[in-house]
């Protein structure tokens, strides 16, 4: 049993403040690029998987030709081996175009060495959609489990985890292969070893390309109208009082007569 | 031409937000001219299929069986397809909670839909159903334009207002053909559900949010924040700092890479208002800060504001909150 595991390269979150209408529409960006933030809580996992298991591990990303820094990371982290998918595969398209050629990607990886499960972090901190991995299972027509906080073993077949929702926390069996959407409790990520940051920088990643991926066409949404949420000039109302007590009895009686409480 | 609406079920009791996505898909069914059908599947959807005639379903679709009594993705997406041909729908709406942003996802990718995951806003333009979404974590919003018969949505708790319930009743019809136990692939060994009496942040009104300012005595800082929050009937939220230096678990955490949230009400004590918290919290209606530092970014974001010790503010504030609630 193998592992792949789906990373994309985003912005720094400390810079998304930062990002113009027309940097988004035109998606070049002038911002620092890492690894998303919630991935790395998938590729620390597959990490942790293959020591635990024996498995290898591949981590998939889509982007530019040159957008190779996000799956550096991952290599530096310990991931054994990196593949690009050309985003041109699904220019144009829609988060099912990607999830389209995202599969095709683990199927190649699959006939060098057998994927049977798929990790993914949550969602992107760009794109915020949280859906490619669920049209990634579809496409793969594989199990799904999400927002799993625990891999509690793969053994015959199966994979145990335990997935939380809003309304509590389950343990659920599930056949292999599966795709898994990871959730931050999972794991801490580690950092990248100074010799992984050396191993991964001389590393060369294979890119794939329309020659080398069948993806179906897609566009069965666009996203129009983008704009700057306009934020609420708001002046801050400071309480003064001579005492603690004096300054809660105006904030809450300024707060009951906002009616929100 | 139908808007199916999934009204998402723990043990039996209907999550309320999808009471606020139903009284909506009403009004865009008006303006479309088109019925909204409600959708149940569980275990026991009795008294959730006439709550949901009673918040403006015209028609109740539901499937019953003991294999549905907790959400599988593979038995709901099989229902949820065939509510979705059964109907005609346009549309398929669904909270975005964890499991209804992935069924809704699912549905879409299966009937090759456009989807608006995270909606914050829906309405019509050109006789069609539209969305709103945040892009960038809430830095850029953009239109979703659906190119597909059928447009799917997932949309985030409390962008509609809670409506009133209606006498409103009637006959629900009984979706048929679901799975047998064995072919169903997911098997759930073990359910642990969330505390009694914990306040979803998602589904709060109003939030108490502690942060780095209890660091002289987290945990005491947080049993006073707490003890508002009780007073307050609100949610106990946290800042990304209190949560990594350990002070609460990470569910409480509200920002980038916690919980987005929207309460009428936020309470940050003690939190300094760094760019990723804003992210989580910056669309509620009233902010208030209470921080020693003046110059903290919080306050330019917060409507009322409070200059002092968290440790002596937050039990004077629980103090007058239980005088005016009383």
């Amino acid at each position: 049993m193998n592992i792949a595991v789906l990373i994309k390269q985003t912005p720094d979150t400390a810079e998304l403040p930062k990002i113009s209408v027309e940097e988004a529409r035109s998606g070049e960006l002038r911002a620092t690029m890492v690894l998303n933030p919630w991935d790395e809580f998938a590729v620390e996992e597959a990490i942790d998987l293959s020591d635990r298991f024996g498995c290898q591990t591949t981590a998939v990303s889509m982007g530019r030709a040159d957008e190779t820094d996000a799956l550096k990371h991952a290599l530096a982290m310990g991931v054994e081996n990196a593949l690009l998918v050309d985003d041109e595969v699904a220019s144009g398209g829609d988060e099912w175009a990607a999830a389209d050629a995202l599969a095709a990607a683990v199927m190649k990886v699959g006939e060098e060495r057998d994927v049977e499960l798929v990790l993914a972090g949550k969602m992107s901190v760009d794109g915020n959609s949280g859906v490619i991995f669920a049209g990634v299972a579809c496409k793969l027509g594989w199990d799904l489990l999400v927002n799993v906080t625990r891999i509690v073993d793969i053994a015959d077949g199966k994979l145990i985890a335990e997935q939380a929702f809003e309304g509590g926390q389950e343990t659920v069996e599930v056949p292999l292969p599966v795709v898994i959407s990871v959730a931050k409790e999972i794991n801490e990520p580690r950092y990248p070893s100074f010799m992984g940051i050396r191993k991964a920088s001389r590393a060369s990643i294979p890119v794939l390309g329309s020659a080398d991926l069948q993806v179906a066409a897609s566009c069965t949404a666009q996203w129009t109208d983008l704009e700057k949420p306009e934020v609420e000039q708001v002046q801050v109302r400071i309480i003064e009082g001579d005492s603690v007590e004096e300054k809660a009895a105006r904030l809450a009686d300024a707060l009951m007569a906002e009616k929100v409480i | 031409m139908t808007i199916l609406v999934w009204i998402e079920q723990n043990d039996g009791q209907a999550v309320t937000n999808c009471w606020e996505l139903l009284a909506k898909a009403r009004a865009l069914g008006q303006e479309l001219d088109t019925e909204v059908a409600a959708l149940l599947i569980g275990s026991d959807v009795e008294e959730a299929a006439q709550q949901a005639f009673a918040y403006g379903a015209g028609r109740v679709l539901a499937a019953t069986d003991s294999s549905l009594a907790r959400f599988r993705l593979q038995p709901f997406v099989q229902i949820a397809e065939q509510a979705v041909e059964r109907t005609g729908a346009v549309a398929f709406l669904a909270n975005a909670s964890i499991r209804g942003g992935v069924l809704a996802a699912t549905v879409a990718c299966r009937q090759n839909a456009g989807i608006a995951a995270n909606a914050t806003d829906l309405w019509v333009k050109d006789g069609k159903l539209a969305a709103a979404r945040a892009i960038y974590s809430g830095n850029i919003r953009a239109r979703i334009q659906f190119e597909s018969p059928l447009a799917v949505a997932s949309v985030r708790p409390r962008s509609f207002p809670m409506p009133e319930p209606t006498e409103r009743t009637g006959t629900v019809e009984t979706l048929g053909a679901t799975l047998n136990e064995d072919d169903i692939h997911q098997k759930i060994t073990d359910f642990r559900a969330a505390e009694a009496g914990e306040i979803s942040l998602t589904d709060a009104h109003v939030i108490v949010s502690g942060g780095r300012g209890v660091a002289a005595d987290p945990q005491k800082g947080f049993e006073l924040v707490g003890e508002l929050a009780q007073t307050l009937g609100a949610a106990l939220g946290a800042s990304r700092a209190a949560v990594d230096a350990g002070y609460i678990p990470y569910k409480h955490q509200v920002g980038q890479t916690g919980k987005t949230v929207r309460p009428d009400l936020y309470i940050a004590c003690g939190i300094s208002g760094a760019i990723q918290h804003l992210a989580g919290m910056g669309n509620s209606k009233i902010i208030v800060a209470v921080n020693k530092d003046p110059n903290a970014p919080i306050f330019e974001r917060a409507k009322y504001g409070i200059v002092d010790d968290l440790f002596t503010t937050v039990p004077a504030l629980t103090a007058a909150f239980s005088k005016r609630l009383k």
